[in-house]
Formats: structure tokens, sequence, C-alpha cells
């Protein structure tokens, strides 16, 4: 059984065609002229179910047939190396569960939170129309072209089909955005967990009951991971209603209440324990928490936008498009386009589709339904996101997401501010909410985790409990959101250390052996530094960390969209399907153009609040004139904010020269293309389903 | 089990097995029984691994290098 059985069959394809794409104009004029009153949130539902559904019908076909030939008679990697093991043909609804699994994470959550600072509208559009043209074909090509060379990697296939420049080049990129990418997540749970002991009882819960978990599977019953995460969730809604008890304890709150420095030391010790620990104590049972929690938190805010059908009290657009917002600073291009990367198109997929995905695939048409289609789920799930920032009252979203910079420390001082920008809120909504969310204060919580947190306590308090459950569906979100960050940091950590361990055993051979301890010590320890140094960074920075790391992250996650849609324009014109290559090509020069000018901005505007440099210069002169700058308290501080601004200029500096190099490695591997009359890719083709015995 | 409903016929067993099957997947481990089938249809003179050998051999397999789950 499969999804196909339960939908119509034979039916009119065009008028179904016809139906969806009224549906989609009918919904998006609902929303794009919405002015004098507020606007349902079924609205961008109907919205972005039928554009994605169009975009399945008609261009996931068209690049199906047209572009890829997709062919069920060709054997898939699964079917001739089949072992049962690695390589394993699978049901293809099956495979869809364990693919959106592997790509849906936190950042598709964040990133349109962030950008509801502009109103719903220019986010919805981007996710859209990002999705439908950019991501889903990213995600749908990598996977095919992967399929067929044998299930390899995005790295060995850049290497083979662009050379051994361009596969370095990528390998290096693929590291920095790791180090940014561990440490801009790592940044928003110490913004979520900061002075809330709430929540930091029951992020600490997860500890040991992974523990519990891990040593069920480990010596108990090693197949019942379901049964045993079962117990592991119902553990945590336990943990979740204790912690409201912590809170309110005189005597267990204080010592559950951390800083936000404090915090992040923890997080960079914890990484380093548990990326050396065995796998099976701590980093695969909570993987199974987090993987099962996300998908039933995603399923039941998608059941509670249907069943409340919340009003969005967000602007369609909001004056925050000149660039002036606190939230992120920038204009709308490029910079909405680098802060919601996950939900439009994230480059993190390809090596997720080139992973064990085309392994699993047991026929490949198949890849359509897979790989476009599952990044249009996740397109979903940002959209979601976009809703729940969005049904929030406009002056607590500014509240909870602008820097205490900004708005001063105090309810009062953050109402006067917001209201001044037209965002009408009193202190004492502001007072309300975060009692409601059994909170000290909810001001200056950046990082999108709380905020969505907020819009889903909202969404799902209204489905059940009301008011009085209000505090236990926040720090369910906050803990669902946590959890699963802290999963990426330690499988992403346990990535880097392996990457690292690679590059090193060029120089030592020794250091490449990962069962070495020192090898793996000092590996990890790399890792760890890595992205813990931006960490640090980013919770002493007093504009809030996400508003300098946020882009940062953006940037380097659409540069590796731009690297995996032009190795996916070089393969098409060495398959000599030229004439269809704008289908990657056009979507490449997008985000080269969106990396690449936004990337200039932070280095050279002149404005302070974007370039780096131009930060580091202002700070510089005032230091060598004897003057302080706040915050900086002293000559030290002033110099730490220099070289912090320094070396986030040379990361951006770094992702440039990444993206332009392999923008000339592509145009070099396509005019030899074409200058080859015949078909020059590196495929992988079995005659045979091959029978190899077990090594 | 069968279910009649909108003029469908739904399979309940098969469609439980077919979650739990997805459930397992999601977090790297396949399906022990097909595993064995494959095993007895291709190998027929080697003896499968016992299910908690290979649910281990999997788990190791899930985070060894690679592992990477997105952002």
């Amino acid at each position: 059984m499969t999804l196909s059985d339960f939908l119509p069959k034979r039916r009119n394809q065009t008028a179904i065609s016809i139906l969806l794409t009224l549906l989609a104009t009918i919904s998006l004029g609902v929303i794009a002229t919405a002015r004098a009153e507020p606007v349902n949130a079924v609205w961008l539902v109907a919205a972005a179910l039928s554009v994605h559904a169009l975009g399945y019908r008609i261009y996931s076909r068209f690049i199906a047939t047209r572009v890829l030939a997709l062919n069920p008679a060709r054997i898939t990697p699964a079917q001739a190396h089949n072992d049962g093991l690695d390589y394993v043909p699978t049901n293809r609804a099956v495979l869809f569960g364990h693919h959106f699994a592997a790509i849906a994470g936190a950042g598709p959550l964040v990133g349109p939170v962030l950008a509801a600072q502009m109103g719903y509208l220019p986010g919805t559009l981007w996710i859209l129309g990002g999705v439908v043209f950019a991501g889903s074909v990213q995600d749908f090509l990598v996977l095919v072209f992967s399929v067929r060379r044998d299930g390899r990697s995005l790295g060995d296939m850049i290497r083979s089909e662009m050379g051994a420049l361009a596969g370095t080049v990528a390998s290096v990129g693929v590291l920095m955005i790791m180090m940014i990418l561990l440490a801009v997540l790592a940044l928003i749970v110490v913004k979520a967990l900061a002075h809330s002991p709430w929540g930091v009882f029951t992020v600490a819960a997860t500890l040991p009951i992974a523990v519990l978990m891990g040593c069920y599977c480990r010596f108990f019953r090693p197949h019942g991971v379901l049964e045993i995460s079962g117990v592991g969730v119902a553990l945590l809604l336990g943990a979740i209603f204790l912690g409201g008890q912590v809170a309110a304890s005189p005597y267990w709150a204080p010592v559950f209440t951390l800083s936000a420095p404090t915090l992040c030391w923890l997080l960079i010790g914890y990484g380093f324990i548990a990326s050396v620990l065995p796998v099976w104590l701590l980093l695969a049972p909570r993987d199974y928490l987090s993987t099962f929690l996300k998908i039933g938190t995603i399923a039941a805010l998608a059941v509670g936008i249907l069943v409340v059908h919340p009003v969005l009290h967000m602007p369609p657009i909001t004056r925050f498009i000149d660039g002036s917002g606190p939230v992120f600073a920038g204009k709308i291009f490029p910079f909405l386009f680098i802060t919601i990367a996950c939900g439009a198109v994230s480059g993190f997929h390809a090596l997720v589709s080139s992973g064990t995905t085309p392994k699993l695939l047991a026929s490949e048409p198949d890849a359509r339904l897979i790989g476009y289609g599952a990044m249009l789920t996740e397109s979903f799930v940002a959209i979601m996101a976009l809703i729940a920032a969005s049904v929030i009252d406009p002056g607590a979203y500014f509240a909870m997401n602008a820097p205490a910079a900004l708005i001063g420390h105090t309810a009062t001082d953050a109402a006067r501010t917001i209201s001044g920008w037209g965002f009408a809120i009193t202190p004492d909504t502001l007072n309300g909410l975060a009692h409601d969310v059994g909170e000290q204060t909810i001001l200056s919580r950046a990082g999108g985790a709380p905020t969505l947190a907020v819009g889903m306590a909202h969404i799902l308090s209204s489905v059940i409990g009301g008011r009085a459950l209000m505090a236990f569906w926040y720090h369910f979100a906050i803990l669902f959101e946590a959890l699963f960050i802290l999963t990426t940091v330690d499988a992403g950590t346990r990535v880097a250390r392996f990457m690292i361990q690679d590059a090193l055993g060029a120089l030592a051979p020794a250091l490449r052996r990962t069962d070495s301890w020192p090898a793996n010590v000092l590996a990890t320890a790399i890792a760890v530094g890595g992205w813990g140094f931006f960490l640090v960074q980013g919770v002493n920075d007093p504009l809030g960390g996400i508003n300098t790391l946020w882009p940062l992250f953006g940037i380097a996650n659409q540069m590796l969209a731009a690297i995996a849609l032009i190795f996916c324009t070089v393969v098409l014109f060495r398959m000599k399907r030229g004439r269809y290559a704008w289908i990657a090509g056009l979507p490449a020069a997008w985000l080269s153009l969106c990396t690449l000018t936004a990337g200039f901005q932070k280095l050279f505007s002149p404005d302070i609040k974007i370039g780096f440099l131009t930060h580091a210069q202002t700070y510089a002169a005032s230091r060598d004139s004897g003057t302080l700058l706040a915050p900086a308290t002293s000559i030290a501080d002033m110099t730490r904010i220099i070289t912090n601004d320094r070396i986030d200029a040379a990361m951006i500096g770094l992702f440039m020269a990444v993206v332009i190099t392999m923008i000339l490695c592509g145009i070099a591997a396509i005019r030899a293309a074409r200058a080859n009359p015949s078909l020059s890719i590196r495929e992988v083709v079995h005659d045979l389903p091959l029978l190899r015995p077990h090594t | 089990m069968i279910c009649h409903c909108f003029g469908h016929t739904l399979d309940i067993t098969a469609l439980s097995q077919k979650i739990g099957q997805t459930a397992r997947l999601m977090v790297g481990v396949p399906d022990y029984d097909t595993y064995v089938q494959h095993m007895q249809n291709t190998h027929p003179t080697q003896t499968p691994m016992t299910r908690p050998a290979f649910f281990a051999n999997r788990q190791a397999a899930r985070f060894a290098g690679g592992g990477m789950r997105c952002c």
C-alpha cells in the first residue's frame, strides 16, 4: 500500500490542475491584498498546499520525464548491492518517512520566525517560490545523480565530475558551514534556556532518560527501540510537569537558573563528552527521542492550525523591509533570501540526498516523491513556523526578538520603544504573556525557538487545556526544539570530527585512525573548539549574537546550495541535456547572486549594523582615541569586539572565495562538456543485480 | 485485520507494519525480516545475524562517520 492508493486515479488531470491553480491564485490574492483586517491562517495553508501540489504535479513531472528520463527498468544501487543492511530496496512510503526525518530540523522553524519581522508575505512568497524552483529541484537532482553513481556522496561526485580542485574547495566549504551551523544552533538553545529554570530542568532530564533508554536497548531488548521510545516520551512529558514544580520551588528554582555564559560553557563541555562517548549510551537514544518527538510535534502543529484556524496578527508587510529591522539588519534583497534558507532551499539537503537515501531507493521513478516531495513537506513546516510567529501579537513578537541593546531590560522600556515603532503594546501585556508561559521575562529571547514556542502554545492550548496548559505547551515546544538541536550538535560534532581526522590524516596517517583515542580526542577538540569559538562570541555579543551569526549561517547554507546546483548544472551539460540545464542553472545563479551580494554587504557596507569591517573600524578608531563604545566596558572588551568582527569578516571572505571558485570551475566544466561531442558523465550502470558475497 | 471504509479496503495489520517499519527506518534501523529473507535467498549457507546483533550493527553504522542529519 502506498500513498497513491488513496488518490483518485484516471480522473481528469487537467481539471484538477486548473482547480489547484484557481485555489492558489485566490488564496495568494487574499493574503497579498489584506490591509485593513487580519487574515485567517487557513488562507496561508491553502496557498501553500495548492502551490506545492501544482509544483509536484507539473514541474516535478517535467523534470522526471523530460529532463532526467527516469527509467523504472534501470537497476538502482539498492537492487545491485542488496545486502539487507546498507542497501535495501525500500517501499517508497517508508523511504519518504526516513528521508523527511533526515532533512527536517531546526532550520525551517527558525528562519521563517526571524523573517516575520518583514511581515508574513515576503517570507511566504520566497518559501513557496524557492521550494518549487530551487529547493525541491536540488534535492531531487542530487538524489537521482547519486542513485546513478552507486549512491556516492556529493563531495565524491563533485570530485569526479568537476575535478579535484572543485572537490577540495567544496569539502572545505562543508566543514566551514558545519562549524557555523553548530554554533548558531547551540546559541538558539542558550537563548531559549538562559534564566529559565523550567527549561533547563526539562532539557537536563533528557540526559538520564536517554541513558536509561540506551541501557535498555543495549542490555535488555536491543530491538525494542519503539517501545522504549514510547516510554521515553512519556517520561519527558512527566519531566515537563515536574519542571513547572521546580520553577515554582524557592529552593530548586535558583539551582536550575543559569546565565547565558554558564550555559554556553556547559554546552561546549557537553558537546565534547557526548561525541566521544559510545553512541549507544547517549547519542543514539536521544536521536530516537528527538526524531519521534519532531515528527509528532510537526503533525500536532498541522492539526492544531487546521482545527484552531488562527488569525494572523502580523501585517503582511511591515516597515522593516527597508532594512532597519531589529531582528536582523539588511534589506529584503538579499537578506530575506539568506535568512530563510531551510524551507525554501537548503544546501545541507544535498548531503542527505547523497547519503543513505540513494542506497535505499527501490526504483528510479520513486526519486520524484522522495526527493521533490519530501522537500515540499519541509517547506510546509516552514509555512507553519511563519504562521506560529504571525499569530502572536506583533508587539510581543518584537519584544521577544529585538536585542536588549535596542529595547532595554524592562517591560516598560520595551513596550515604549516597540509602541514607538508602530506596534502598540503595553507592559502589562508583556508581563502577562511571560506569566502565562511560566517565565520571568520574554524580552530579547532571540533565536526563533521561544517565539515559535509561544505561537505553538497559543495554537495548541486552544485545542487542549486552554490558558491553564499554556505554560506546559510552551515548555513542550522549547524541549522539542532543544532536544533535536542538541542531537544535531552531537551528531554534527562527530561528523566534523571524522572530516577533521580525514584531513589531518593527510599530514600524519596515524591521526586518521578512528579507533585511536588520542586522534579521536584531538579531532573532537578541534571540532568543538571551532563551533565553541563562535558560540562564545555569540553569547557575548551585545546585539544578541543571532543578529550576527544567523546571516553567517544563512550565507553558508545557501552557498552550499549554490555549489550543489552548480554541480547539477554541470552534470546536465555532461549528459547532453544542456537545453534543460536552466532548471538547475537559474536557481544556482540566483543563490550565487544572493550569497555574493549578502557577503559583499556584510563585508563592506558603510552601515555599522551590517558591515563587519565598518563596525571594526568604528571601534578601532574609538579605542585609539581612548573612548569606550557601548557595550564595551574596558579596552579589552573593545579589542575583543574588533577581533570578532575581523574573524567574521574573514569567514565571509572565505565563503565568497568558495562560491567564486565553484562558479569558475562550473563554467570551465560546462565549456569542456559542450566542446566534447559525446557524453562525459561518470555514471555507474548495472546490467544485472550483482550478487556479491559478504566480506 | 481488514477494514472497509469509504469504498476502500484497508488492511490495518499491513498498515501498522508499514508504520512500524517507517518509524524504525527513521532512526536508522531497517527491517529485520527483510534482511533475514535476503540472507536466506542469496546466502543460504551463511547464518544471518541475530536480532540484537543486527540492531547493534545498524546503530554503529548510523553514527560511523556519516549520520548526517539536517539543520
